[in-house]
């Protein structure tokens, strides 16, 4: 029980650096602390009590496997991600090129 | 080893002992794609392993090496061509009545050659994502160059 | 019903054709980006004429069995948003071959344009919760890749506002999904409604309601969600923007609310409670602040706002003409609003000028321009016999039948406003004297100007919708969707057997 409340903690966490810190980067790695707290809530909930791997052996007798749903589930948003991570980066570098700073208190051409 | 080698990347002991396992990791990424289908894996990590024994060369010892490997275009190329081919496999399944469906023979369990058509998704998803993943890291360090170049 | 997967193959495989070949054929990406719109539209025509009411059709993926396997389903609703997507999308994609002479690198727009479609459409056809979220992130990050498109400094800067807080919205709506799955053990959207009706989740469904509301009213721009609305319309390439306000915000923000609240969780009083206001908060505060604009497309931004806020309150009425109503003036916003935002568009084009200052007299000069905005900015007013006089007249009565007299009067000021707001537009971008540096501007070209006239037609003709028959087959199957609440399950069910 407490393993889940830490993931909402650290998710938490997340939205907090997104919300409150200056450095662009800094709001990246932000999302991606939120992305994977997450990811790994939705693994925590797939555990059963004494399960093992959710894998097929040859001559092995199984019983007690775990889900093995989330695993799919979380293969797929860590890519989905890596995609995000990628763009915002990609994003910020355009932005220190043209504004030549990191700082969002000074990237503030829009008003209105 | 001359003088200009010596500047570009890393120092010698990383160049050394990246020569020397450069070769291993790219095996060890296909030998995680191709028993995607009887043990953990699959396309997707096995591809991020592959596209990082590029990266390890590009970091080790600078750009040009790398695309010396392979070209900007062929990495584009094979991109795209990776999903068409995605694409046109699952659109193979039409035959069997169903979008996706699982057409070639099964085959016995636990063999390297079953289950199907899996093995065929594994194969081009770690394509797609090895070019994927070493044409965004290529876009990202040239265009880090082209801004210093300018001079700002 | 062997089609419905094509509605996601087509954009996707024109889309990575044209990264195949980029900038060897010059005309191969705008061609086959409107080949593509165009066979979208009659295929979404075709399955809405072949769908009888109370019927949904479900397609297995791959031959397994839901809930096992993923399903694609289609009833009233999606069916009626996939004519609404593609219509938008067809017209947009006409306008935008000529708009794009301006950029370079044109390949990228249409590769991009057609990832951004073909996750718009399988977010509506999709019968599986997660499905929803993997094309939920591929349009919002694809549209996010399209709005810095012109990498000047306001773009990057909107781009990267919008990337982060669509972001934030979609982690909320992952987390809703990952409480949702620890209980029902299901991702089926079906199967995730039988098992909430049989048994008694106690707090768990108001918390992942709110979650819901959160992520979804952000992608839909509902306040206190809006803040990256305006600085993203701005910025975007017009068609770009006309596309986001007209097929983005409705499909997914309004729709997957509308699908996850209505037919998948159960409506409570305090939910559709909850709806209302935060719909007229949007429709009064977004129509306050857009009075005083004097950027075009920001004006045009403010009021999508506010639309939306008359679309998400009608709806959260939760009577049968509520329902109807918002669902008309949901089809009705997305024609005068993209109709609006090509007309920004065209005059960017000819005058290279967005601020209504420096604009003036351009009726003269660009006629066919000038026309049909007049035309949209009677409709969005609500003046007679325009399409949106009808829906805004319906809202108002369903408010007063179901004895929510202050909301009606609420939407009577908030479309006096808007009446305000355009008439000044008009008044400043179209009447008035020709100033000096625009003497020489002339009208745009064919293929910009067909899609307007296009969807001025629709905007005057709109109301033949509401009439008996063709009603009966368009907007009510929509409506009794809706209004069944949580029998789209047992349907879907029925459909397999």
């Amino acid at each position: 029980m407490s393993a889940y409340f830490l993931c909402l903690v650290l998710f938490a966490i997340g939205l907090y650096c997104v919300v409150r810190k200056r450095n662009i980067i800094k709001i990246i790695i932000g999302i991606m602390i939120s992305e994977y707290a997450i990811n790994l809530l939705f693994i925590l909930f797939a555990y059963r009590k004494n399960g093992r791997a959710p894998l097929f052996s040859e001559g092995l007798e199984i019983k007690n496997m775990v889900d093995p749903l989330p695993q799919a589930v979380v293969s797929t948003a860590i890519v989905i991600g890596l995609a995000i991570t990628v763009l915002t980066v990609a994003i910020a570098l355009r932005i220190y090129e043209k504004y030549g700073t990191f700082d969002i208190t000074r990237i503030r051409r829009l008003k209105g | 080893m001359t003088n200009s080698d010596n500047l570009k990347g890393m120092t010698l002991i990383v160049k050394t002992v990246s020569r020397l396992t450069v070769g291993l990791i790219m095996l060890f990424g296909i030998y995680i794609v191709v028993h995607g289908h009887v043990a953990p894996g699959g396309g997707f990590a096995g591809g991020v392993i592959i596209a990082l024994s590029f990266i390890l060369l590009m970091l080790a010892f600078g750009k040009e090496k790398a695309l010396e490997k392979i070209p900007k275009a062929v990495a584009s190329f094979l991109e795209g061509f990776g999903a068409l081919m995605f694409l046109g496999l699952a659109l193979l399944g039409f035959s069997g009545g169903y979008f996706f469906a699982n057409v070639f023979g099964r085959g016995e369990a636990f063999k390297l050659f079953s289950a199907g058509e899996i093995p065929l998704y594994n194969i081009i998803i770690s394509i797609k994502v090895c070019t994927g993943l070493f044409a965004i890291f290529l876009v990202l360090v040239l265009l880090k160059f082209e801004s210093k170049l300018k001079g700002k | 019903m062997k089609l419905i997967p094509f509605f996601v193959i087509i954009p996707l495989s024109c889309a990575f054709i044209i990264t195949l070949f980029r900038n060897r054929l010059r005309f191969l990406p705008g061609l086959l980006c409107v080949f593509s719109t165009f066979l979208l539209l009659g295929l979404s025509i075709h399955t809405k004429g072949s769908l009888a009411e109370g019927v949904s059709f479900v397609y297995k993926v791959g031959n397994w069995m839901p809930p096992i396997g993923i399903s694609l389903v289609i009833d009233g609703l999606s069916s009626f948003m996939l004519v609404v997507i593609n219509l938008i999308a067809f017209v947009v994609a006409l306008f935008s071959i000529e708009y794009m002479k301006r950029f370079t690198a044109r390949w990228n727009f249409f590769a991009l344009f057609l990832l951004m479609l073909g996750g718009t459409n399988a977010v509506v056809i999709s019968g599986d919760l997660f499905n929803l979220f993997v094309f939920l992130e591929l349009a919002s990050i694809s549209s996010a890749a399209l709005v810095a498109f012109g990498t000047e400094h306001e773009e990057i800067e909107a781009a990267f506002k919008y990337l982060v807080m669509s972001v934030v919205g979609s982690l909320f709506v992952l987390l809703a999904i990952a409480l949702l799955y620890s209980y029902t053990s299901t991702l089926n959207m079906a199967d995730i409604a039988m098992s909430l009706q049989a048994g008694s989740a106690g707090i768990l469904i108001p918390f992942v309601s709110v979650l819901f509301i959160m992520g979804f009213g952000l992608k839909a721009g509902l306040v206190p969600f809006h803040a990256w609305l305006p600085d993203t319309y701005t910025a975007a390439p017009t068609p770009v923007s006309a596309l986001m306000s007209g097929v983005f915000t409705k499909s997914l923000g309004v729709y997957t609310l509308m699908r996850i609240l209505f037919n998948v969780l159960g409506v409570t009083p305090q939910l559709s409670k909850i709806l209302m206001v935060l719909g007229a908060l949007s429709m009064v505060f977004a129509v306050t602040l857009a009075v005083g604009q004097w950027d075009f497309k920001r004006l045009l931004a403010y009021h999508s706002i506010s639309q939306i806020g008359y679309v998400v309150m009608s709806i959260g009425l939760m009577t049968p003409l509520g329902i109807l109503a918002g669902l008309f003036h949901l089809f009705n916003h997305s024609t005068f609003k993209s109709l609006l935002f090509l007309n920004a568009g065209a005059v960017e084009y000819a005058a290279d000028t967005r601020d209504l200052n420096k604009l003036g007299g351009l009726r003269k000069k660009m006629p066919v321009t000038g026309n049909t905005s007049l035309v949209a900015s009677m409709a969005i007013s609500g003046i007679p016999p325009f399409n949106g006089f009808w829906s805004k007249l319906m809202i108002i009565l369903a408010c007063v039948q179901a004895n929510a007299i202050g909301f009606a009067i609420w939407a009577t000021l908030a479309s006096i406003l808007t009446l305000v707001s355009f008439a000044k537009l008009q008044k400043f971008a179209f009447f008035g004297a020709l100033p000096e540096q625009l003497k020489n501007i002339k009208e745009v070209p064919l293929l910009m100007r067909l899609p307007m006239i296009v969807l001025a037609l629709i905007c005057t003709f709109g109301a033949v919708l509401l009439l008996s028959p063709v009603a009966g087959n368009f907007l009510q199957p929509a409506v009794r969707v809706l209004l069944d609440g949580q029998l789209y399950a047992f349907r879907v069910v029925e459909a397999l057997r």
